[in-house]
């Protein structure tokens, strides 16, 4: 089998702060193939950013330390990059786009600027070539190519416009891997879909594969070849969209669906019980086992591991696990 | 909002300020106590004359009808005679302000070149090296005076090590040998512009002392500015995104994070110009600088209230001035500013 785009292998990574160590990822494995859309779901503090961010070496270095683990992108190990190469791997072979497109754009340069500044970072081009390279990024993203557009600020442009300056910027250069952090979210909602079937032609058309960020499971499940969901820096369910959405197995995943407000009044909405840990003194076990209807008592002191329950769904749960009689996934050599 | 329009709204109101100012120096100046006629006669005079001068300089008539008498001349471009040099207040502060000029622009450009730059630098390797000595530098340019730097700088530089000469504007051999010519009053632009190269680099070397004088206190509030509105910005979305992008940091910090940050520090900038029109006073008398400072101190000193009151509207006026050149340069720099 040909091997992913990227692979993240049982990630852990801390944040000092100054009450303590916070165990941000605890052994987040994920992989996204070629052309392929992950959805990373979960709540917020969960880790989804945190993943991506540590993907292209963005957290600061001297507060956040990763202490196992390997980022491969193409089989390289992306965390033994030095700061120098890492810059060069940003935007050309992996890019990101933020939630706030507004706050992500630099408020007093122009957009043409700005993107031209991206192209002619990683590429020896003569600006007519920049220029022509953006031009195409931009109608890649369905925006149009005239002076004015070139010539604007961000705040002069409407959300959905800038968040297709985001994305152009992000392609500008063909970067084969895009994160994108949440990048409905500060949209209004009409907006929203036309930014997913962006996301959704970017695939289509250019193969880029991508890491959708996530808060909302709606907007997973529409745009994602897999999702994976997280809870308190950990991975405990992942499979292709369908099998996740229809046949969650994971309580979290379960619960998670339960607290979608479709057609449902307020007093059928339910909430998950307690409040997301602590990540400085984290529950020992697994991480969701205060809060979850199945627990069982191996569930206090051991870690469930990833176990297949279908084809490529895996869930780390001993009480899926008792009930199906999994087999455990082996370790990957 | 056109810029004219803009314009034409910030000078009529440049003009209000100015009104307001005159009116408040006039009756201020007025309240001291203190004889103009006396001292427009000196201290040999006999009563009589007193009496005389006073009907002449208009004194006996009531406060308001002397103020509307003043606004009246000022506007036909009469500033009124100074009770000390017997010239035309005007001529004097023509005379006097091009040598300040000189020492505050040169004072300035030397505080911002050197604030923006270690400020941006302490930013961007914070916790460094420079980011440590510039705080130094910085806190002491703030907290001593002016005029004590005036004279730590003369005992250092010109007693100990003689490097530059104690005061003034230039050599006296120099000027005799190289006599400038009349251009703009300010001596190294006079000097530079006829070609008179070797009374440009005496000037020069005369301007050193005072200019470090008077740039230490900009300087210090210039680069601790730059370096928390740097910070700030570093902090900021788009600095992130443009991470994420492969921007070098490089670019990122001296252009990106930098530009966004000049709005604040230009601001400080304009309060700052403002500061020097002042600080210059202490400044002038200590390096014997024949300049606007000088005027003004000897004037007050002797409750010369003519030249008081010219050299406040002047004052007034550049510090309004430029306020305005402020708020201009923002709204070039931050497309998002709207002038109004």
């Amino acid at each position: 089998m040909e091997s992913p785009l990227l692979d993240i292998r049982d990630l852990r990574l801390e944040f000092r702060s100054y009450r303590g160590v916070v165990k941000a990822l605890d052994g987040v494995s994920l992989a996204v193939d070629k052309a392929e859309i992950l959805g990373l779901v979960g709540e917020s503090g969960c880790g989804k950013t945190i993943t991506g961010m540590s993907v292209l070496g963005l957290l600061p270095r001297q507060q956040a330390r990763v202490t196992s683990g390997e980022v491969l992108f193409r089989g390289d190990d992306l965390l033994r990059k030095s700061e120098h190469e890492m810059q060069r791997i940003r935007g050309r072979l992996i890019s990101m786009v933020f939630q706030d497109p507004l706050a992500s754009l630099n408020p007093v340069f122009t957009v043409g600027d700005q993107i031209t500044k991206v192209i002619r970072e990683h590429k020896r081009v003569s600006k007519k070539a920049a220029r022509d390279a953006m031009c195409r990024a931009l109608s890649e993203t369905g925006l149009p190519t005239h002076k004015t557009l070139l010539h604007s600020y961000p705040h002069q442009l409407s959300g959905g416009m800038r968040q297709r300056v985001c994305m152009a910027m992000a392609i500008s250069c063909d970067s084969p891997l895009l994160i994108a952090d949440e990048p409905t979210t500060a949209l209004d909602v009409t907006i929203q879909m036309q930014i997913l079937k962006l996301l959704l032609r970017l695939r289509e058309e250019l193969g880029v594969a991508q890491i959708l960020v996530t808060h909302n499971v709606g907007v997973a499940a529409q745009t994602c070849d897999r999702i994976a969901v997280m809870y308190a820096g950990q991975v405990v369910e992942q499979g292709p969209t369908v099998a996740v959405m229809k046949e969650a197995r994971h309580p979290y995943t379960m619960a998670l669906y339960e607290c979608l407000p479709q057609g449902k009044s307020a007093q059928e909405l339910l909430t998950i019980p307690g409040s997301v840990p602590d990540l400085i003194d984290p529950p020992a076990g697994c991480r969701f086992h205060p809060r979850c209807r199945r627990v069982l008592d191996v569930c206090r002191d051991v870690r469930p591991p990833l176990v297949e329950v279908a084809r490529g769904h895996r869930v780390a749960c001993h009480w899926v696990a008792e009930q199906s009689g999994p087999v455990r996934i082996p370790p990957e050599s | 909002m056109s810029l004219r329009l803009y314009l034409v709204r910030r000078l009529a109101l440049m003009v209000f300020v100015l009104i307001g100012i005159v009116v408040v120096t006039f009756f201020i100046v007025r309240v001291v106590p203190s004889d103009p006629a006396q001292l427009y006669l000196g201290a040999r005079s006999r009563a009589g004359q007193v009496e005389e001068v006073r009907r002449q300089l208009g004194l006996d008539r009531s406060l308001v009808v002397q103020f509307g008498g003043y606004v009246g001349d000022l506007l036909t471009g009469d500033w009124g005679e100074s009770l000390r040099t017997r010239h035309s207040v005007l001529e004097d502060i023509l005379h006097f302000l091009p040598a300040s000029l000189e020492l505050i622009i040169s004072a300035m450009i030397v505080a911002i070149i050197v604030g923006v730059s270690l400020g941006a630098l302490s930013a961007y390797r914070k916790g460094g090296l420079i980011d440590h000595g510039s705080r130094i530098v910085a806190i002491a340019g703030v907290s001593l005076p002016a005029f004590f730097l005036a004279l730590l700088l003369q005992v250092i530089f010109f007693r100990v090590l003689g490097w530059f000469p104690v005061a003034t504007q230039i050599d006296p051999v120099v000027a005799q040998t190289h006599p400038v010519t009349h251009v703009t009053g300010m001596l190294v632009v006079d000097a530079f512009i006829t070609g008179n190269f070797v009374a440009f680099a005496d000037a020069l070397w005369h301007l050193v002392l005072p200019t470090l004088a008077l740039a230490a206190y900009p300087a210090g509030l210039i680069m601790r500015m730059t370096r928390s509105a740097m910070l700030e910005a570093l902090e900021t979305d788009y600095i992130k995104m443009a991470r994420a992008m492969g921007v070098r940091q490089r670019f990122i910090v001296l252009k990106y994070a930098l530009k966004n940050s000049l709005a604040p520090v230009l601001t400080v900038i304009g309060l700052m110009f403002a500061y020097s029109l002042v600080g210059t006073f202490f400044v002038e008398l200590i390096f014997a600088w024949p300049g606007l400072g000088t005027y003004a101190t000897m004037s007050i000193l002797s409750l010369d209230y003519p030249a008081i009151m010219g050299v406040t509207i002047v004052v007034a006026f550049m510090y309004v001035f430029a306020n305005l050149i402020v708020d201009l340069l923002i709204a070039w720099l931050d497309p998002r500013v709207v002038l109004s």
